[in-house]
């Protein structure tokens, strides 16, 4: 890359975890990340009940932006998993999907810290509806859940073949739900910052990089435009992939 | 949008849905969920998946044959075994995600 002053683009530090809060945080070892775990949680409480404050009938901004997510997630539960059980279920998907949503969104901002762009806090998270979706197939349907792995109509010679794959492609569910959310919010925060890093670089290069320099400025904003976009849609898939999860914990086959 | 804010008669759901279906507020929510099911997305969107859902399959089933190598003690012989399912099972996968949907599995 052409550059003078610093040669190389150090996209990957951003990532890197400090300890936050000084030296109370640091001796109990909170990392920013932590921090920023907590400040969406209290981020989603505070939207929720400034939201839904004023109960008016024709709802302000805050307000139709609380029930549009309310109704959002509501339905994708009841359609998705399916009437009565859907209703049990929808506390957890919207949890999910506000913390992962308020996650993402605040790390566009400057200065945050994207907790979701970290491999361990989506894989704790994918872990979770793992574990919960196996417990709920269990406790429904007893032993009976386990036939889950064996499809029907096939040959019995063919079947500890099939139920291998068929349990090998139900772990994989574990690490292709984390891998999404944390690739996706880890690629865009490493393209903003080496277009950002382009914009400082050939800046400083004089009179010839001013106009790269301008386009790459550019397109840092569209990147934003586009994280925003992609923070959204990640958190709704991931919610909804928990859901079809569960549709199938719920019914089996 | 704030002119008629005062009326609550019963009348007001229905001008609401006009108004929204008007504005065309009703429609778009409604389709990408009853479309797929799932993201139907750009073809970037798509070729992640397929991608992230073929790796996944691969490194659980590497994971379960170097560790069951690792107990038995039999060491290339169940990761090699255990590779091909894993591909198998990322097939599959990938197969679940476009298959055409008769059944509602």
């Amino acid at each position: 890359m052409a550059a003078e002053g610093s040669n190389s683009i150090d996209a990957l530090g951003q990532f890197q975890l400090h300890s936050a809060l000084g030296a109370v945080g640091g001796s109990v070892n909170f990392t920013q990340s932590n921090l920023m775990m907590v400040i969406a949680s209290v981020g989603v409480l505070a939207f929720l009940y400034l939201g839904m404050k004023p109960r008016a009938m024709v709802p302000g901004r805050l307000q139709a932006a609380a029930e549009l997510g309310y109704e959002t997630i509501m339905s994708m539960c009841l359609e998705t998993i399916g009437g009565h059980e859907g209703k049990k279920f929808f506390p957890f998907v919207f949890t999910l999907f506000f913390f992962i949503l308020f996650g993402n969104l605040l790390g566009v901002f400057p200065l945050f810290f994207t907790f979701t762009s970290h491999v361990m806090v989506t894989l704790a998270l994918s872990l979770t509806v793992f574990i919960l979706v196996t417990v709920v197939g269990i406790k429904e349907h007893g032993l009976h859940w386990f036939t889950y792995f064996v499809p029907q109509g096939i040959p019995k010679a063919l079947a500890p073949l099939m139920v291998t794959i068929e349990v090998i492609s139900y772990l994989s569910r574990i690490i292709s739900l984390s891998v999404r959310l944390f690739a996706n919010m880890m690629a865009g925060h490493v393209m903003l910052e080496v277009f950002g890093s382009f914009i400082v670089m050939l800046g400083g290069l004089g009179l010839l990089g001013y106009f790269p320099a301008a386009l790459s400025l550019g397109v840092n904003t569209l990147l934003i435009g586009f994280e925003l976009l992609v923070a959204t849609l990640q958190a709704y898939v991931f919610a909804i992939l928990t859901c079809i999860y569960l549709h199938d914990a719920v019914h089996l086959h | 949008m704030s002119q008629d804010t005062g009326g609550t008669d019963p009348s007001f759901e229905e001008r609401l849905k006009v108004a929204r279906s008007k504005q065309g507020l009703d429609a778009p929510p409604k389709r990408p969920l009853s479309d797929q099911g799932e993201i139907g997305g750009s073809a970037w969107g798509i070729g992640a998946r397929v991608g992230v859902e073929l790796v996944a399959a691969l490194v659980v089933a590497v994971a379960i044959g170097y560790g069951l190598d690792h107990v038995f003690h039999t060491s290339p012989i169940l990761t090699v075994v255990f590779v091909p399912l894993g591909g198998a099972a990322g097939i599959l996968n990938v197969w679940r995600l476009f298959a055409p949907k008769k059944s509602d599995r």
